[in-house]
């Protein structure tokens, strides 16, 4: 007899503070919003006080959900009851259209067939009543 | 300018028992290497007025002055992940050239093999995703996929391949073959390492590091203490450390860009000296694309010829940049900060001592990287004041 394995857990839920509490109600609601600069225009993730160019104050905008892969990797070991049973699966870096870079999981496509540079959109999967993240899937 | 009499000198160093430590707790590690590097130095516990150590939880040091029964007044715990002991040595030449302090000891002890097993690097425990932290920590990544997404980054910017990667992972083994306490120390080839199990593309098992228990430690005095103790001083020419991001590698401005192309550059002026001046590198080598980042951003070779500077046994101890010579963390000994290991092996180096020994080495670097790639540190050491 082998031993069993673990059961399967769901998704880790992201566990919002005060500031970045708004991302994560428009993510569960299916919005990506990013931080943009009042005075230069810049955007950035995650959310700070302040613009990291020009120290600027910032605002929340609705982000195009467009993004590039600029890097990935499949991952093949973790013995993480949240992600073992997804393997393998793809966790990728894509800069999404605004700048901002964002970490998340390439979904509906082949693990091999994933391409830095490759065009990919927002999705927006439940992990919980209250919580959802953003996975992107080709464009 | 300091005084010429109190120009910081490393006089000790030694580590502990390693790599596999079930009977020892973690404050017999450091005890353990902490004896021996005194010993080595032939300083006693009632001569030090400094210490510095880090781990992880808060007051550690203190903790330790408390468990040796020492009440130094200079004490430093900076946490620099991995390259933590690079910064502390570097505070310590500061502290004693400025006067502060006299003699400092620097220590390290992990028991994480024995501990928790072999789960470092894709055990999934990243930390409760809350705040800035969630934003890479709902994606089931892990350590080893952190270095990943560089490694696969590098191999699309500059033609990296796995077989020049692995050139890195062959060397450091060799080098472990004469290492008697080395983890593992039986020879591999680039295809070993090819077809070892991938972990995460493009890092195969034999890409990444070794789980160890172990530690190390050094003490750090002036020129003018050293006149008097049992070996000769190894001269701390130049320090320098630099982050680019915490633990998300989502927020590190280039991943193929690390810390080293700013603490590189600024610990080489800060001694005078340049890449091409070094006999020896002593470089932290979590996984082998560390090695291949650090190499370029220290100055060693162009952005982006990492991978074809690594082949041709140029890594080799006697090669032209005989590199992790007591076989890295890549195949000897990491213990999850293995910062310590660097500096002791470059002391070794330039007093002669090591397993692996380069001809007559004058300078040798110790450039540790912490973090997911987060953090550097860089020592320039030498065997006189250029």
């Amino acid at each position: 007899m082998s031993p069993s394995k673990p059961e399967p857990k769901p998704r880790p839920a992201p566990i919002p503070d005060a500031e970045t509490e708004p991302y994560w109600q428009a993510v569960n609601e299916g919005r990506l919003m990013v931080q943009r600069c009042t005075v230069c225009g810049r955007s950035q993730l995650y959310p700070r006080w302040r613009c990291l160019r020009c120290r600027g104050e910032v605002e929340w905008v609705d982000a195009s959900g467009g993004g590039t892969v600029y890097s990935f990797t499949v991952i093949r070991q973790n013995f993480s009851r949240s992600f073992r049973h997804l393997i393998p699966y793809v966790v990728a870096l894509v800069d999404l259209d605004e700048g901002p870079r964002l970490m998340t999981n390439l979904v509906g496509v082949d693990p091999d067939d994933v391409e830095i540079g490759m065009r990919v959109r927002v999705k927006f999967e439940h992990v919980s009543d209250e919580a959802s993240v953003p996975l992107f899937e080709p464009a | 300018m300091s005084k010429p009499n109190r120009r910081a000198v490393i006089v000790g160093v030694a580590t502990s028992d390693y790599p596999n430590l079930p009977d020892m707790s973690e404050q017999q590690v450091h005890a353990q290497a902490a004896e021996r590097a005194l010993a080595d130095a032939g300083v006693e516990f009632a001569d030090l007025d400094g210490y510095a150590t880090t781990g992880f939880f808060p007051m550690f040091a203190v903790g330790m002055c408390e468990y040796f029964g020492i009440r130094p007044h200079y004490v430093d715990e900076t946490n620099w992940g991995g390259a933590s002991f690079e910064v502390l040595v570097e505070h310590a030449a500061t502290a004693v050239e400025a006067g502060v302090c006299d003699i400092v000891l620097v220590t390290y002890g992990s028991i994480q093999l024995s501990a928790m097993g072999r789960k470092l690097g894709t055990g999934g425990g990243t930390g409760a995703p809350a705040g800035p932290a969630a934003f890479d920590q709902l994606w089931g990544n892990t350590l080893v996929g952190s270095y990943a997404l560089a490694a696969q980054r590098h191999m699309y910017e500059f033609g990296t391949t796995s077989e020049q990667l692995a050139e890195v992972a062959v060397t450091m083994r060799a080098h472990a073959a004469n290492n008697p306490m080395a983890q593992y120390r039986d020879p591999i080839t680039v295809a070993d390492v090819l077809s070892s199990r991938m972990i995460a593309d493009p890092l195969h098992m034999l890409d990444c590091c070794v789980i160890s228990d172990g530690g190390g430690a050094c003490v750090v005095t002036t020129e003018e203490r050293a006149r008097d103790l049992r070996k000769p001083p190894v001269y701390i020419l130049g320090g320098a450390h630099a982050m680019t991001h915490h633990m998300g590698i989502s927020q590190m401005p280039e991943v193929t860009v690390t810390a080293a192309a700013q603490s590189g550059p600024l610990a080489f002026r800060r001694a005078g000296l340049t890449p091409a001046d070094v006999d020896t590198l002593q470089v932290y080598d979590s996984f082998t694309i560390t090695v291949v980042l650090s190499l370029e951003d220290l100055g060693f070779c162009e952005k982006g010829e990492g991978g074809a500077f690594v082949q041709g046994g140029r890594l080799r101890f006697d090669g032209e940049l005989p590199t992790n010579t007591d076989g890295g963390g890549l195949s000897a000994c990491h213990p999850g900060m293995r910062g310590m290991f660097l500096i002791v092996e470059a002391v070794r180096q330039l007093r002669g001592e090591s397993v692996n020994q380069a001809p007559d080495p004058k300078i040798a670097v110790a450039h540790g990287t912490g973090g997911m790639l987060s953090t550097g540190a860089t020592l320039v050491l030498g065997t006189e004041v250029p």
